[in-house]
């Protein structure tokens, strides 16, 4: 698999460790009041659809950056990848 | 019809034409009282141990497509109790139990061959860790033996043992340990079960669940609605994806394990051999195969096949430890999809919707434990309780902080 690095063009999969879900972005607020039920939640639970897939993985023998990166679980295509950073930053209505 | 070697010699001298189906291919019934979803191994299983064990009838098992077609067919065909922690292995040795007795209470040859198995140590620490796991295992009536280097060299020459960054310094062996034909499992159970009266019925795909105020009244399939008061989902692989319709999110993810055989070849290797430094482990075949897998491939897959850059590890790890498969030649390579948990132990329970069971995140060990999975769910759905080995395997164990973590890895799938 290559993925389309946003920085550094297409690098092979085995340069990246894959973290999984990407959602473990939504960290949940410690301070909310069901705090513990949306960690127990936020660590165990995956959503895992037979389809397209945004999933964390991590350039570690590369520029160590953190990508978001859209995969399809039946065909293993990969059909794109961003900078997770961005992602987060745009989560909460901020600019890259 | 009983198979015995009588009836081999009678047929024989009647032309073979004396031989039937192994089982029924019936239709749907409108009811049941028990639908097992899969019919892969554990499905089968259960439904032949609720019929057996437990008196069950009008039971089905719904496979979608044809019976032992998933994972049960591409498993690298190990059955083994050597695990450490209290929540496992009292059921594995429960499995082991039922795997040497299998063949007479099914009457068929599974080939259950107990031949051993040696996991490799290379370290201090690692034999001391070895040697705390043997004895968790001789405390489960499992037995095991620790191996020093010259006894691992005599049982196993063809090892490299004096590899610079893995030399062998022993190993930890349940001689009871071994193989068994894996298609032959499915078929057996699916015939013992049929025989009992239980409906085998293939190419029915479950689409969703009939839910009333939190009580299972029954599935839609794709032929046709099947009333039911108790379902068990057994369908390991696919658990996040059939329990979704019934609106759950599980702790599992669904990833690729690949495995290999080589060409026939006369008897090498004498039991089961793992390196787990390596990622790889061995074993030969009865028809001669050098079967043969390592890890996981890493990423969330449903296509039943993996990556070269795998490949290309577990081919490394297994010269590494034995140069001589170096002139093997492979035969077929293969991936199938397991579900992996949080804990890398598996599933077997209730659900919030009253009636409806879950049987799954089995990792990739689901083969060895296929017995004792199906006796614990047939309990469980039979009586309502644990079977008294598997009460550990909650599914809300992660939220109540009792995880069953054998690798020590946390809540991280694919490093389990």
């Amino acid at each position: 698999m290559l993925i389309p690095h946003p920085l550094l063009g297409p690098r092979d999969a085995q340069e990246f460790v894959c973290l999984g879900d990407a959602r473990l972005i939504e960290r949940p607020d410690p301070a909310a009041a069901d705090a513990e039920a949306a960690f127990c939640d936020y660590v165990f639970l995956r959503d895992n659809p037979a389809g397209v897939h945004r999933e964390l993985w991590f350039h570690e023998h590369g520029d160590r950056s953190w990508l978001v990166v859209t995969r399809d679980t039946v065909t293993h295509a990969v059909l794109g990848a961003e900078l997770a950073r961005d992602v987060a930053l745009a989560r909460v209505g901020r600019a890259p | 019809m009983r198979f015995s070697g009588f009836r081999i010699v009678a047929e024989a001298l009647k032309g073979h034409t004396g031989w039937r189906p192994l089982w029924r291919d019936p239709e749907p019934q409108p009811a049941y009282d028990y639908v097992i979803v899969g019919g892969g191994g554990h499905g089968l299983a259960t439904a032949y141990y609720l019929a057996s064990r437990f008196g069950a009838a009008r039971i089905a098992v719904l496979e979608k497509g044809w019976l032992g077609s998933g994972n049960v067919a591409r498993n690298t065909t190990i059955i083994r109790s050597n695990y450490l922690l209290a929540g496992n292995e009292p059921f594995y040795e429960f499995s082991m139990k039922l795997w040497e007795g299998l063949e007479q209470d099914l009457n068929f040859n599974a080939m259950v061959s107990q031949r051993g198995i040696i996991n490799l140590f290379h370290t201090d620490a690692q034999r001391d860790a070895f040697r705390r796991r043997g004895n968790a295992m001789m405390l489960a009536g499992a037995g095991a033996r620790l191996l020093d280097a010259d006894e691992v060299r005599r049982m196993a020459p063809f090892l490299n043992h004096d590899n610079a960054r893995f030399p062998i310094r022993g190993g930890l062996m349940q001689p009871r340990a071994g193989t068994a034909r894996h298609d032959g499992v499915a078929w057996g159970y699916a015939r013992a079960a049929a025989r009992l009266g239980v409906d085998l019925i293939q190419n029915c795909e479950v689409t969703g669940f009939r839910i009333d105020n939190g009580r299972l009244r029954g599935v839609e399939t794709t032929r046709g609605s099947i009333a039911a008061g108790t379902v068990g989902v057994a369908v390991a692989g696919s658990s996040s994806r059939v329990m979704a319709q019934a609106g759950l999110r599980l702790p599992i993810e669904s990833h690729v394990l690949q495995a290999f055989v080589t060409e026939g070849l006369k008897p090498t290797i004498p039991g089961v051999i793992t390196f787990g430094a390596g990622h790889f482990y061995i074993s030969q075949s009865d028809k001669g195969g050098l079967v043969f897998g390592g890890d996981i491939d890493g990423y969330n897959s449903y296509a039943q096949r993996g990556g070269l850059p795998v490949v290309e590890d577990v081919a490394e790890g297994g010269m590494a430890l034995m140069p001589v498969i170096g002139r093997a030649r492979l035969l077929r390579m293969w991936g199938g999809v397991v579900d992996m948990s949080m804990d890398g132990s598996p599933i077997i329970d209730r659900t919030p919707v009253d009636g409806l069971y879950l049987n799954g995140g089995w990792c990739y060990g689901g083969f060895k434990a296929t017995p004792a999975s199906g006796y614990a769910f047939a309990h469980l759905l039979a009586t309502g309780e644990p079977h008294e080995t598997a009460r550990a395997y909650r599914l809300d164990r992660f939220a109540r902080g009792y995880v069953i973590d054998e690798r020590g890895a946390g809540a991280q799938p694919n490093l389990h």
